[in-house]
């Protein structure tokens, strides 16, 4: 069984090792800790993730990017904790015989990831400020 | 019956607590429970019907019957990536 939560760091090398034979190209996004938000400086994010929910949904994502793209294998994990400025937060990797799919399957599973998968987000600001990111408020 | 509600997030630091115990009379639905918690916890009525329910790892409307152990989860707008 995929576990895609992890409290220890994303190890990306991993995920790129699951190439097959047949495949022309490896396709990963890597999201990290951004230093700032809106104009004010961040220095770390605290990942906080319904862990059974969110390894339900992560698995349902893959599942459905291999319906719609049967030659390409994504593969996603999504770190929780307090994470500093430049830390990987989440990682995907598509590989598929060709680069077209690749590119496609890996951008709509990080779309799907932040639109449904249960992990919120805590900005801690270097203010000594902090905040719980709501994507839903402009 | 009894239920567990799990919390997170700005609701989670809010109440002050991640899981709570609540009992609830036989038959109760989601949205008895909202009801029943929004009274002691306003930050239920702050994020309204942006605070989806999740009744076993499951979205839930504020319809579906709820059973004795079930697992509800409080799940403000998510914010993974």
């Amino acid at each position: 069984v995929t576990v895609f939560l992890t409290a220890d760091p994303i190890d990306v090398a991993e995920l790129l090792r699951e190439a097959r034979p047949g495949d022309g190209a490896v396709c990963a996004f890597i999201g990290v800790v951004r230093n700032e938000s809106e104009g004010r400086e961040t220095v770390a994010i605290e990942y906080e993730a319904y862990g059974a929910m969110a390894e339900s949904e992560m698995a349902r994502i893959e599942g459905s990017l291999a319906t719609r793209w049967p030659h390409v294998r994504v593969r996603i994990r999504h770190r929780v904790g307090l994470l500093p400025v430049g830390e990987p937060s989440v990682a995907i990797v598509a590989t598929a015989p060709h680069r077209d799919e690749a590119f496609a399957a890996c951008r709509a599973a990080i779309e799907e990831i932040k639109k449904r998968v249960p992990i919120w987000k805590k900005e801690i600001r270097a203010d000594g400020s902090s905040e719980w990111v709501d994507p839903t408020r402009a | 019956m009894r239920v567990t509600v799990k919390l997170f997030g700005a609701v989670r630091e809010a109440v002050g607590e991640k899981e709570l115990s609540v009992q609830l009379a036989p038959g109760a639905h989601v949205a008895d429970l909202r009801r029943l918690l929004a009274r002691d916890h306003p930050v239920f009525e702050r994020f309204g019907a942006r605070l989806a329910a999740a009744v076993n790892q499951e979205t839930a409307p504020e319809g579906a019957p709820l059973r004795d152990g079930d697992e509800v989860a409080y799940l403000p707008p998510v914010a993974g990536g």
